[in-house]
């Protein structure tokens, strides 16, 4: 017999829980422009350090540093802030008003809308974008209706997905944002599928896709590697690292053996890492994919690193299993204040103007959230309900034809 | 027309709609250049190119996952599982989302996708080449799940399959790709040639789905079958010399109620044969659609002839299987009930 001690099993935990000190001392970041950029076509074998760095642009005084700088003009990055600032007060509106009881359930975004914002932006038109349920900055990013999110929330009336969906449950085709559901990794195959489509086509549209740090153990994130990888697929899969998988932390995960971006290893596909709070890394790394996907050079995976500052949702009280001011403790710091400090050292921005953009944003939701109260609140004034029965199929079965008169909403 | 097995006809659909619409493409484990393992689809890499026609890593669930994505773009891919026991990885794309693509969506995306699966048992292929899974699928709304059983319903199926813009489960019976088999295990298998259903167009066609076919007519008892139960069913009633009325349901969703019905009504005595297991089977259904809509014109309790509620035994395949005889019982049962 060995002198062995006996085996012990591993259950990871995270490094604070309430009532400790908030502890990021275990994540490693590089300084801003510290990280290479290889040319977006090098062979993936001579990038294998990228996973374990981090794509960083911003530096800590606003200054935009490094190789990844994409060297945006200042009309873009506007657009790209006044998106962020949207969606926090759309966020904060609606999750005020399940708090009214007028709609069912919601989950903010907050501190991860550069995730979205930035690739919105760099993505071209007809790309097809296989989204999250935190990204509604994407669709505002491109001026999608507020009308059209309020009233989905309220699932009334004039809510495009006819009052079948959940709130934050959005498809949006024409803005390139795939139809969302509550099940978790098992959009990111068909973001595969449908890069392979427009290669078969000849096209020359791409697709993007995103999963949380939780949904990397679902066996769909790994189907869709293999099948990026084996086809060349052109798609650029995504994992926002938030750090909590509802009350999971990302070690859960695995994120503490090896960085989500390291995965891409196994594959054989090139991994980037990048601050998921730096809008211009995560605008520079979307760019860096898209490109390597449009010449023919495959998919990519990116972890965007960042933090979940709400809970889940409105059914989540994280203050049960982290630290109550984590977030502030979060070392990438706030999407949105970095990004104004950016446009002000630039000369391009003030907190002057920052605070009156804010103001209107804040009354644009308010009027929007007036209007959808005004045509309903969740069961006050739903789609008609003889519409539950169609999209069933393309044309309705007999079924669906007999049980709407059962169901006496035949008229 | 040609003569063909259900296999070749089903290659021959497949052939006709890369030919025809640009859209089509067909991928799966050894579907490519080695043209499957039942030769769905010898020579089709060859003859179209290798993007129309290729090999999958094994993975089911990827398979279709990536399926629903290019129907999402607007390709009409078409899939195959090897077997339909290995579908089940699958399951979750088929169901949560292929199936409800389009509903919860609002009609903005929909994934026009065909997964074929060979199915069903008698060939000794043991619980993991043997399952007839359908009513896994039947019971999800959104989803279609046709069963073909004779060479040119397979071919005007699979092809109504693929220019069906809803997902479609399409289960082939692989104990009656080359012939039709009655459930005799003990005489020599023979071939489609010359038996009915076997002059196949070599073009495009269509069957449409939706339709039964009443495969002998009959007032005597109506027997509901569907695969290589069509033929046991038509053996037993051979075997008995009983006048019944047995219909080829070839659509399990969308069914053909108007048919079922009016057969019912005419007989007032039904039997339901299936080789999957009983217990919540499609069976189960058809037995509760009977029963609320023919009630009062029902003369004896419905029958149900099936695999037992066990996996599929490996050595006692006949056991299992149901035979003619187990269905001349059942039409006996049904006639004295």
């Amino acid at each position: 017999m060995r002198n062995l001690p006996p085996l012990h099993l591993h259950i990871p935990a995270p490094h604070a829980r309430p009532g400790e000190a908030p502890d990021f001392s275990y994540l490693t970041f590089p300084a801003a422009g510290a990280t290479r950029r290889p040319d977006e076509v090098s062979p993936e074998a001579e990038m294998r350090d990228l996973p374990y760095g981090l794509i960083r642009v911003l530096g800590a005084e606003g200054q935009a540093v490094g190789p990844w700088d994409p060297h945006l003009p200042p009309d873009l990055l506007r657009h790209g802030l006044r998106a962020m600032l949207l969606t926090r007060a759309f966020d904060e509106r609606m999750f005020a008003a399940h708090h009214q009881g007028k709609t069912s359930f919601y989950m903010k975004s907050t501190g991860e809308e550069a995730t979205a914002a930035a690739p919105s932006l760099a993505l071209q038109p007809g790309d097809m974008c296989f989204p999250t349920y935190r990204m509604v900055s994407f669709l505002l990013a491109r001026d999608y209706p507020l009308a059209n999110l309020v009233n989905q929330t309220f699932a009334n009336a004039g809510d495009p997905m006819r009052g079948r969906q959940l709130p934050l449950l959005y498809s949006a085709r024409d803005y390139g944002f795939y139809s969302l559901a509550g099940n978790v990794g098992s959009r990111f195959g068909h973001a595969v599928g449908w890069a392979m489509a427009s290669a078969f086509k000849g096209d020359d549209k791409i697709a993007m896709a995103f999963v949380g740090d939780g949904t990397t153990a679902e066996g769909n994130f790994h189907e869709a590697m293999v099948f990026a990888a084996v086809y060349h697929a052109p798609v650029i899969l995504c994992v926002t690292n938030n750090q909590w998988a509802i009350s999971s932390y990302q070690g859960m995960a695995g994120g503490e053996e090896t960085t989500f971006a390291a995965r891409g290893i196994g594959y054989g596909l090139p991994g980037l890492r990048v601050d998921g709070n730096d809008f211009l890394a995560v605008y520079a790394a979307t760019q860096w994919a898209a490109g390597r996907a449009r010449a023919n050079h495959g998919a990519t995976l990116i972890e965007f690193v960042t933090y979940r500052v709400a809970g889940h949702s409105t059914n989540d009280d994280p203050s049960r299993y982290r630290p109550a001011n984590e977030a502030r403790a979060w070392p990438l710091g706030d999407p949105v204040e970095r990004l104004k400090t950016h446009l002000i050292r630039l000369g391009e921005w003030s907190e002057a103007r920052h605070e009156e953009l804010a103001k209107t944003l804040h009354e644009e939701v308010r009027a929007a959230a007036k209007a959808g109260e005004a045509l309903g609140t969740l069961g006050q004034n739903p789609p008609p309900r003889r519409e539950m029965f169609e999209h069933v199929f393309k044309e309705p079965d007999w079924r669906n034809l007999e049980q709407r008169r059962e169901c006496g909403v035949d008229q | 027309m040609t003569q063909m097995s259900m296999i070749q006809a089903i290659h021959s659909a497949l052939d006709a709609l890369l030919a025809r619409d640009p859209n089509v493409l067909i991928f799966g484990e050894d579907v490519g250049y080695f043209g499957g393992v039942f030769r769905a689809t010898d020579g089709l890499q060859a003859k179209y190119g290798p993007t129309r026609c290729f090999d999958t890593p094994l993975s089911e669930g990827g398979i279709v996952a990536t399926a629903i994505g290019m129907g999402a773009y607007g390709l009409r891919p078409v899939v195959e599982i090897q077997f339909a026991d290995y579908i089940l990885p699958a399951y979750d794309q088929l169901v949560s989302e292929a199936a409800r693509l389009r509903y919860r969506s609002g009609g903005e995306f929909w994934a026009p996708i065909t997964v074929r699966a060979p199915y069903g048992g008698g060939i000794y292929g043991g619980q993991t080449h043997s399952a007839s899974p359908e009513a896994l699928f039947t019971h999800v709304a959104g989803l279609k799940t046709i069963i073909p059983a004779t060479p040119y319903d397979a071919k005007g199926l699979l092809i109504a399959a693929i220019e069906d813009d809803d997902p479609v489960i399409f289960l082939e019976p692989k104990r009656i790709y080359n012939g039709p088999f009655d459930g005799r295990h003990d005489v020599p298998a023979k071939p489609w040639t010359d038996e009915p259903g076997s002059d196949v167009p070599e073009g495009y066609y269509r069957v449409a789905l939706g339709s039964a076919a009443i495969r002998r007519a009959g007032g005597a008892v109506t027997v509901l079958a569907y695969g290589t139960m069509v033929h046991v069913a038509l053996r037993a009633v051979e075997e008995t010399g009983i006048d019944a009325e047995v219909i080829d349901l070839r659509s399990l969703v969308p069914l053909d109620i108007e048919t079922i019905t009016a057969s019912v009504t005419k007989t007032g005595r039904c039997v339901i044969v299936h080789e999957a297991t009983r217990y919540g089977g499609f069976g189960a259904e058809l037995s509760a659609l009977v029963q609320e809509r023919c009630f009062y014109r029902l003369e004896a309790p419905i029958v149900r002839v099936t695999g037992w509620d066990t996996p599929y035994p490996h050595a006692f395949e006949w056991d299992y299987f149901p035979s003619p005889a187990r269905v001349a019982k059942g039409l006996r049962q049904a006639l004295e009930g």
